[in-house]
This record gives C-alpha cells, sequence and structure tokens, in this order.
C-alpha cells in the first residue's frame, strides 16, 4: 500500500484519520525532565534556532519517525514499572508544533494516571487559540524554557521574538498550571547580570512556579552540527564555570516564593 | 540471667527452628538511616591495623604467611587476635592475622601447587601422609572421570570444575550456636541419629556416619570456643556473645574447609533481636551495638585461603563470598529488615567500602521505602552491594533463605548444594558447526560428525546441530559433577556446616552456562543476516563473514531475547534428563564471576562477530556496547530470562554513570521546601523497584564512569579501595588482572541521552 504521506500544516500527521506524531527520539530513561524516571518522548522541528542547540537535528519539520499515540502508549507500557514516580515528558524539538497529537497523547496519558510532563520554550503559543485551554487541561506539569527576557537578544539568540513565551507563562500561571522555569547559561548571551535580574523581576509576578532550573551550557551537541555540515555559530564560547552558574542561581532563585 | 529471658515463645524452644525464633521475637524497622552511630577508636585503630596487613599481604605478592605444617582443623591453631584489648569479637582462621592455613583434603597435588606459588614448601612428612596414606578429594575424582570428562576439561568447554578445591555453596545455620549452644544441637543430632538404624543399607550407613562426623565438628567447635574462653556449649545471654558464637560458628567453618565460597547466611536481624534485648535492657547503647557489628564484618572481611594461580585466574581477587543476605520480606507480609539490617550497611562507611563480605540485599518492592533509599544510597557512595529478587525465590525457598555465592539460593539449615563449573555454550555452538573439533585445538573432543558444510549457514541446520552438541555436553558435564560430590562427600566431607543442617537436606544440583549472549547474538546473526563460515586448512570453520543488521541481545527486541530464552530453556532442559547424584534437584545458573574473561580466552571467532579471544558478556549481561538502546532496554532483556529454568540464579552486572541518575541532590528554595529530596537515590531506587517487578533476578549496581576506571587503571595507588561489583561478586579493581581490568572498562555504561 502506498500511503501518501505529508505533514498538515500543524505539523502533526494525519493520515485516514489517524493521527500521527513525527518523533525526533525517545529516551527511556529519562532523569532530568520532569519528577522521577520518564519516559521522554522527543518530538521533531522546531520553531527556534538557538545557537547553542544541542539538538540540531531536531529542527526540520520533516517527516521522521511516525507514531500514533496508541504506539507511543503501547512504547511506554513496556517500561512503565519504572516510572512510578515518574511519567511522561513530551520534548523536542518544539512539541507545540503538533498540538493536536500532544493533546490526544496527553489525554490519553492522564486517562491511564501516567503524569504528564511538557518540555517547551513555547515558540508558536497563540493565546487566541482555544486548543491550549485544552492542552493544559491534561497537562500536570510544564517545563518552560525561557531562552532570553531581552527581546532583542532572544531574537538574536534563537531568530525568534520571546513575546509568546513570556505569554504562555502568564497563561500557564492564569491557568494555574505548574511550572519550572529554565533557563540555559550561556557565558556572554544569557548571563548578563541586567538580564538575569530582569527575568527574575518577570518571574516574581507568576505564582505557580514550582522551581527554577539553571542549565548550564554544554558543547556536548556540536558534533551535530558539524555532521549536518554546519557552522557551529558559538564555538568560540565555553561553557560556564559551577560559581557562574551559582551567580545565576542566586538571583533568580534566592527568596523565591515556590509553589508546592 | 536466663539466655532466653524475655523471649517470646514458641516451638523454637523445644526443637532447632531459627526461623521460628525470629518470626515471634524480631522488631522491623520502618524508620530511617539517622540513628546510626560512626566507627570507636577502637574500630578505627582495628580498621588501621587491618589495612596494614592488607598492604602487607599486596607487597609480599598476596600472601603474608602460609601454613605448610598444620593440616587444618577447628582445632589445629590456638586462639589468633589483632588485639586482644580492642576486639570486641575474636577469633582468626589461624594463630596469627591473614595467616593462610593448610587444607589438603580437597586435593594435597592443589593444596601444595598452591603453597609453591607462593613459595612455599609442603611438609615432607605431611605430603607423604596425603599421597601415602590418606587419599584425597582430587585423586579421588581422577580415579573415575572417563576420556569424555578429561577432553572436555582440557579444551575448556566445562571450566571451574571443583576437582582440586573444596566446592563451597554451603551455608550452615551458624545462628542455631548462638541460639542453643553447642549441647543442644549435639544432643538433637544423637536423637537424629538415632532415626536412621534400620535397614542398615547404604543410605543409613552413610547418613549414620556423617552424623556422627557433625557431632564430632560440634564438640570441636566447643573446644576451638573455650580455647578463646567462651563456653559455647549453652546459649549466647547477650549480644555480644550472640554475635561472637554465631562467628566462631562460621570460624569453624573456614577453619576446615577450604571452600570456593563460603557463605555466611542471613545473620543480621537474627543477632537483631539480641542487640534490640540488650537495648532495651540499658546494657549497651547504639554505638555499642554497632561497634560489635563493625568489629564482626571486620573479621569476616579477613578470611583467607590458599589457592592457586589457576583458581585465581578464574576468580580473581581472593574472593571468599562471605555473601550475608539482607532485608527480604517475610511470610506473613512484614520485611525483615531491622536495626541491624541498616548497621551491617553502615560498615560500608564506618571501615570503608569492601569486597568482602558480599552484603546482598534481598528486595521486594514492599520494604520500607526507607530502607530502599538507604540502600540506593549506599550503592551510589560505595558500589559495594548487590540486589536479588526475593519475590522470586520466597515461593521457592520460604522466607529464612541466603544466597551462596553469588546468586544461589538455599533455605538455611534445610537445603545445600552441589556447585560446579560451567558449560561454555559459545564453545558448543562451535563444536556443533565442527563436528565436536575444537575450532582451537583442532582435536575431536565432543561427538564425531562431519564439519558443516555451507555457503551461508542456515538457521534450522544450525539449531539441530546445537541441540545434538548440548546433549553431549549436559551428559558429560553433569556425569563430571556426580563423580566430585561423590568424592568430595567421601573426601572432604564438610561435617561442621552439615552439622548446622538437618538431617534430611534438600540437595540442589547447580550447574552453570557461559556465553550466553554470545550465542544469542550467533543466532540472531544466522537468522537475521547472512554468515558465511570460513575454513582453514584442515577443513575446520575458524571465522564467519556475516554481512546484514541483526539484533543484538540488550535492546528489549524479543527477535533475539527470545533466542537467549530458547538456549537456556533448551540447555536446562538437556540437563533435567541426566542422573544427578544422591537424589539431588538440577538447577542452572547464568553466572561467570570473572571467569568470563578466561572463557573467551579460549573460544574462537563466534558468528556475532566476537573475535578469537575476546572476552564474554559476564553472567547474563549483553555483550559489551551492544546493548546501546538505553539502561532500561538492557535490563528489560536479561529480565526476560525465565527463573525456572535457572533457579541458581541469573546474574546482570549494571553500571550506570552517576550523571544518568540526575541531580545530585534536592533544589532547596528560600522557605526551606526541598523540592524532589534526593533524586539521584530516589530514581534509584525506582530502577531497582522497576527491574524485580519486571522479572529481574539479580543486579550488581556500579554507579561511577568510565573516565574514573581509566584513572584508577593509570593510578593504582591514587584508588587503592575502589570496589567494584563485577558478576555476583565485589571486587577491590587493583585486585584484578590486567585483562580483567581492560575487560571492566570495556563494559557499557549507561547514559542518559
Amino acid at each position: 500500500m502506498n500511503r501518501k504521506k505529508r505533514l498538515s500544516q500543524e505539523h502533526s500527521m494525519n493520515h485516514s484519520n489517524v493521527l500521527y506524531g513525527n518523533i525526533h527520539a525517545i529516551e527511556t530513561m529519562g532523569a532530568f525532565d520532569g519528577p522521577g524516571i520518564r519516559y521522554v518522548l522527543f518530538l521533531q522541528g522546531c520553531p527556534f534556532q538557538c545557537q547553542y542547540c544541542h539538538n540540531r537535528d531536531s529542527w526540520s519539520t520533516k517527516e521522521n519517525r511516525l507514531m500514533t499515540v496508541d504506539d507511543v502508549m503501547s512504547d511506554y507500557k513496556k517500561y512503565a514499572k519504572f516510572y512510578k514516580k515518574g511519567g511522561l515528558t513530551v520534548s523536542g524539538g518544539e512539541p507545540l508544533l503538533q498540538l493536536p497529537f500532544l493533546i490526544e497523547l496527553f489525554k490519553r496519558a492522564q486517562e491511564e494516571d501516567i503524569h504528564t510532563c511538557l518540555d517547551t520554550s513555547a515558540g508558536c503559543f497563540h493565546q487566541e487559540d482555544e486548543r491550549y485551554l485544552e492542552l493544559i487541561k491534561y497537562t500536570d506539569l510544564v517545563l518552560l524554557d525561557i531562552k532570553h527576557i531581552n527581546p532583542e537578544k532572544h531574537f538574536k539568540l534563537t531568530k525568534s521574538h520571546n513575546r509568546q513565551v513570556l505569554e504562555f507563562a502568564r497563561f500557564l500561571d492564569a491557568h494555574e498550571t505548574k511550572i519550572i522555569i529554565r533557563h540555559v547559561l550561556v557565558p556572554t548571551l544569557t548571563d548578563d547580570r541586567q538580564d538575569l535580574e530582569d527575568l527574575r523581576a518577570f518571574l516574581d509576578t507568576l505564582h505557580h512556579v514550582s522551581n527554577i532550573e539553571v542549565l548550564p551550557y554544554h558543547r556536548s551537541g556540536i558534533y551535530k552540527w558539524l555532521q549536518m555540515g554546519f557552522e557551529y555559530p558559538i564555538s568560540d564560547i565555553q561553557e560556564p564555570s559551577k560559581d557562574d552558574v551559582a551567580r545565576a542561581e542566586a538571583i533568580l532563585k534566592n527568596g523565591y516564593r515556590f509553589v508546592k | 540471667m536466663n539466655a532466653w529471658q524475655g523471649f517470646k515463645k514458641g516451638t523454637w524452644m523445644n526443637e532447632v527452628n531459627v526461623r521460628d525464633f525470629m518470626i515471634n521475637n524480631y522488631k522491623e524497622y520502618m524508620g530511617d538511616a539517622s540513628f546510626l552511630a560512626g566507627p570507636t577508636d577502637s574500630s578505627i585503630k582495628l580498621n588501621q591495623m587491618f589495612e596494614g596487613f592488607l598492604e602487607e599481604e599486596k607487597k609480599n605478592g598476596g600472601v603474608i604467611e602460609l601454613d605448610t605444617h598444620v593440616v587444618a582443623s577447628i582445632t589445629s591453631h590456638g586462639p589468633g587476635y589483632i588485639d586482644k584489648d580492642l576486639e570486641k569479637i575474636v577469633g582468626l582462621q589461624t594463630d596469627k592475622p591473614f595467616k593462610r592455613a593448610f587444607h589438603p583434603y580437597g586435593g594435597i597435588q592443589v593444596a601444595t601447587k598452591a603453597a609453591e606459588a607462593y613459595g612455599y614448601h609442603v611438609d615432607d612428612e605431611l605430603y607423604k601422609v596425603f599421597t601415602e596414606y590418606r587419599k584425597t578429594h582430587n585423586q579421588g575424582v581422577f580415579d573415575v572421570y572417563n576420556a569424555d570428562i578429561r577432553k572436555a576439561r582440557r579444551s575448556g568447554i566445562i571450566t571451574g570444575l571443583p576437582d582440586g578445591y573444596g566446592r563451597g555453596r554451603i551455608i550452615g545455620d551458624y545462628r542455631r550456636v548462638a541460639l542453643y549452644g553447642t549441647d543442644f544441637l549435639i544432643q538433637e543430632k544423637k536423637k537424629e541419629k538415632t532415626q536412621f538404624s534400620f535397614p542398615m543399607n547404604e543410605f543409613n550407613i552413610r547418613l549414620r556416619e556423617e552424623i556422627q562426623e557433625q557431632i564430632n565438628a560440634l564438640n570441636m567447635l566447643k573446644d576451638m570456643g573455650a580455647s578463646y574462653g567462651f563456653d559455647l556449649s549453652q546459649p549466647a545471654k547477650t549480644a555480644q556473645e550472640a554475635i561472637q558464637w554465631t562467628y566462631f560458628a562460621y570460624l569453624a567453618a573456614v577453619k576446615e574447609q577450604n571452600g570456593a565460597a563460603m557463605s555466611l547466611g542471613r545473620t543480621a536481624s537474627f543477632l537483631d533481636i539480641y542487640i534490640e534485648r540488650d537495648l532495651s535492657l540499658g546494657l549497651i547503647g547504639e554505638i555499642e551495638a554497632q561497634e560489635m557489628i563493625d568489629h564482626f564484618i571486620m573479621k569476616l572481611r579477613m578470611v583467607r585461603f590458599a589457592r592457586t594461580p589457576e583458581y585465581n585466574e578464574l576468580f580473581t581477587g581472593d574472593p571468599t563470598w562471605v555473601t550475608e543476605s539482607l532485608a527480604g520480606l517475610t511470610l506473613d507480609g512484614r520485611s525483615w529488615v531491622t536495626k541491624s539490617t541498616f548497621r551491617y550497611l553502615q560498615t560500608l562507611y564506618n571501615l570503608g567500602t569492601s569486597a568482602e563480605p558480599n552484603l546482598t540485599v534481598l528486595w521486594d518492592e514492599q520494604l520500607p521505602e526507607n530502607f530502599k533509599k538507604f540502600c540506593a544510597k549506599v550503592s551510589i557512595d560505595t558500589s559495594s552491594i548487590q540486589y536479588e529478587n526475593d519475590e522470586q525465590m520466597r515461593p521457592e525457598h520460604g522466607d529464612d533463605y541466603g544466597i551462596a555465592c553469588c546468586v544461589s539460593p538455599m533455605t538455611i539449615g534445610k537445603e545445600m548444594q552441589f556447585f560446579g563449573a560451567r558449560a561454555n555454550l559459545a564453545k558448543a555452538l562451535l563444536y556443533a558447526l565442527n563436528g565436536g573439533r575444537d575450532e582451537i585445538s583442532g582435536d575431536q573432543v565432543g561427538p564425531i560428525s562431519d564439519v558443516l558444510k555451507a555457503d551461508v549457514l542456515d538457521y534450522d541446520v544450525v539449531i539441530e546441530r546445537l541441540d545434538h552438541m548440548f546433549e553431549w555436553l549436559a551428559k558429560t558435564y553433569v556425569s563430571a559433577l556426580n563423580i566430585i560430590h561423590y568424592m568430595h562427600d567421601k573426601y572432604a566431607y564438610e561435617r561442621l556446616q552439615m552439622s548446622l543442617h538437618d538431617a534430611l537436606v534438600k540437595r540442589n544440583f547447580a550447574t552453570g552456562i557461559a556465553g550466553l549472549s554470545v550465542v544469542a547474538d550467533s543466532l540472531s546473526a544466522i537468522k537475521y543476516a547472512k554468515v558465511e563460515p570460513v575454513y582453514s586448512e584442515q577443513g575446520l570453520i575458524v571465522d564467519f563473514k556475516t554481512t546484514g543488521d541483526f539484533p543484538c541481545y540488550g535492546n528489549n527486541d524479543d527477535r533475539v531475547d527470545h533466542l537467549a530464552v530458547w538456549v537456556v530453556e533448551q540447555f536446562m532442559n538437556k540437563i533435567k534428563n541426566q542422573y544427578t547424584y544422591r537424589d539431588s534437584v538440577p538447577t542452572m545458573s547464568v553466572l561467570t564471576i570473572t571467569s568470563n574473561v578466561v572463557y573467551g580466552k579460549k573460544t574462537g571467532n563466534t558468528p556475532d562477530g566476537r573475535r578469537k579471544g575476546e572476552a564474554f558478556a559476564p553472567g547474563a549481561n549483553p555483550m559489551h556496547g551492544r546493548d546501546k538502546s538505553g539502561a532500561l532496554k538492557s535490563l528489560l532483556s536479561v529480565s526476560k530470562i525465565p527463573c525456572e529454568s535457572c533457579r541458581d540464579g541469573i546474574s546482570n552486572t549494571f553500571t550506570l554513570v552517576p550523571q544518568a541518575l540526575g541531580k545530585g541532590s534536592g533544589v532547596e528554595s528560600a522557605d526551606g521546601f526541598n523540592y524532589e529530596g534526593d533524586i539521584k537515590v530516589e530514581n534509584l531506587v525506582d530502577i531497582l523497584d522497576g527491574y524485580f517487578t519486571s522479572g529481574g533476578y539479580h543486579l550488581n549496581v556500579n554507579i561511577f564512569n568510565r573516565e574514573k576506571l581509566i584513572d584508577a587503571y593509570n593510578n593504582p595507588d591514587k584508588y587503592p579501595n575502589l570496589t567494584i561489583r563485577v558478576s555476583g561478586y565485589a571486587v577491590n579493581f587493583a585486585n584484578l588482572t590486567d585483562e580483567q581490568k581492560k575487560e571492566v572498562i570495556s563494559r557499557t555504561f549507561h547514559e542518559s541521552l
């Protein structure tokens, strides 16, 4: 059977009424993206073009590996015994590019009592799109990656605006969705004191943040850029020291009122 | 004071029944580790002396002193001490620390060889006695071996037969001495003996002689205790006495027997009953309780045997497998966890990490959360403990079993096993292709048939040939073990250990296999890819040209995992069809200890792409680096190996880099709220729960990264006490051979994406 596969506008696959997710990779023992040990589904395709991206091969929305919600759930179940305190995390790429699939998947997961966690940088969020209300109904935790608080620097870093990102944070907060804020600390690009203080000021306006994580930039993704024949845009920038991370953490976290 | 004062009554008062005593009197502990005490000054001082001996031993090339004048027995040596004034628990195998005894009963040739390897000369008179006047086990075995066994032994398709050394893997119920004293035990043995008077057939004659030997051993144990100034004839009255009596009983066993694995059993929660009583009477505090446990454990770390270089090559690092089984559940649904279960683990902090005793946690998801977390923490900090699936063993062996050696379960005092060696199944596959001829020597070892002639190996043809080869191998292997255990019973009977068993015991006949993952992947290559045999000038298949992809065991892929399952089931079926000595029940293990290196060395190229001489993976592990799709998939592949076919254990050695377990510690917010506790600890608990509820049998947990091992390889002085779990036991990395170190470094280290 020669079934034609194409990308829908949503970047979710839909063949003869079967919804497909376009999968970049699967990590069955994720220990970093949400509580406990987790099944982490990385979706293919990202609207951002972060200079420090460690998964350069996840940008393209070209069809990679297609899985239905059933496929994911049955694969998840093979490892479910390990996820007692964990659950399912969908990361990317940018999972919000495949909203219909994501909603279906989280809906099914919650029906089966699986903790759902969305790891996003929310670049394609639209306040008016009512499907987001549907999505957060099925989402237990959002790991929201704020790349930069400063609009110009955000654009320079990701070739996108941060307006939607901050809107998404406020949207989640308004709907009492639990958030963990993440910020990748890249020396000279995202570690400016004033910027961090501005970010903190923004975070102080939110009320449902359960943690703030400073993720030290690491260079281990460079090989992917080179493998794909691209030049790595920030090859002269080094990884931050432990002290750098501690300094940033102090600014972002000291005295912060986290929700429990 | 009455020794049993304050204990809850039960049938244990009228018959030998330690389990009944325990279930009626132990106090389950659900709390956390915060009550634990650090080492006392005397513990620190003794431990420094102990470390001094270790250093001296290393400098002397492995042995400080070796006795060649006195034949070891329970009473052969006078009392020995490290520092009598500091030791709360006393007793050494000989009269000096680390002095190794002379054990000729297993085989005078082997004992002599072991002595000579370290530059000692066995007393001429003794040598004469054990060659001219007194036959030994080894001699008996070789008098009876047939041609097939000799050839299989020489070629290495069966390796590690205990035909020249003590078989071990028998656990005396050492607790009985503490609970009852030797007088009561002797009295009970005398009663048992009268039960086997008629008909006076071979069965009863042998049993009566054995029981009398057991009685003699108990009398000698009492004498040995007296030489240290203790009266073992009576039950222990205090915690200190209970530990001392239990240790003396164990000590008597290791004085007399140089067994391959001299395991301790399940003592922690038994001793805890005495400790709890003394604590509640105000006789001791936590510091004293921990100190006694520390001193006991230190003694267990000191057990030494004289062994040959060949033995050391197979089982490196001077292992004695003083295995202590901790935790597990009771049949009434509680856990056996007590404060002393914690105290045993605490010794790894108080005395430093160590390979011995082989601390083994019998895991069940239902164990108290606090205990599970403490285990995970100890694993992360020390990589010194192993885990076994209580849920799989409890139905078979009840709730008072212990692990002998690495993975072999037996009900304490009621079961023993005839252990020995491993069949090299990868070599069997090559024999199947080569018509029974050895791929390296060219000798005809197995049954004669044609060398398989084919351009491409056909799966069905190979399976049929392999099946026949398994048949022959099982027959030859079981025959050898029958001979060995017959002779061991006759010439090197473990009278002390068996005196701490019931008269009628269940005997398990424990076979083993090596090379499981090599065979599974080879069959997968033959089935799913194209394997062309390469013939030597002599017409033997000596290599393979494999083209195309094939699934490898270790990636949770049923296509190949089911081949591994087929291999164990098929070989176990062949074992089951054989006659096994003394009404024993055949079992099998997938466990190699460190011998996977030697097995690999003796095995030619295999169809999976493994090169001649390359090490096998240990135990039931996937081959190094082939379990590429993540830790959980690797674990799930191994968990498919059916325990019904491997009642003697399935060993999996698992290495995670610390980073893969998540962030180091909980994130604390300004208001003191701890976000997730210790994430690594919790995640390791979940991995253990996940593996064992998925049907996994055993897991050695190592938490370190490759760089650390490479550094330890290059700078051994920097890591004198680096303990790692190999297969079924722990070893000081520095004590491994060069080849073994390299093999350990080449294993899969599971990381996160």
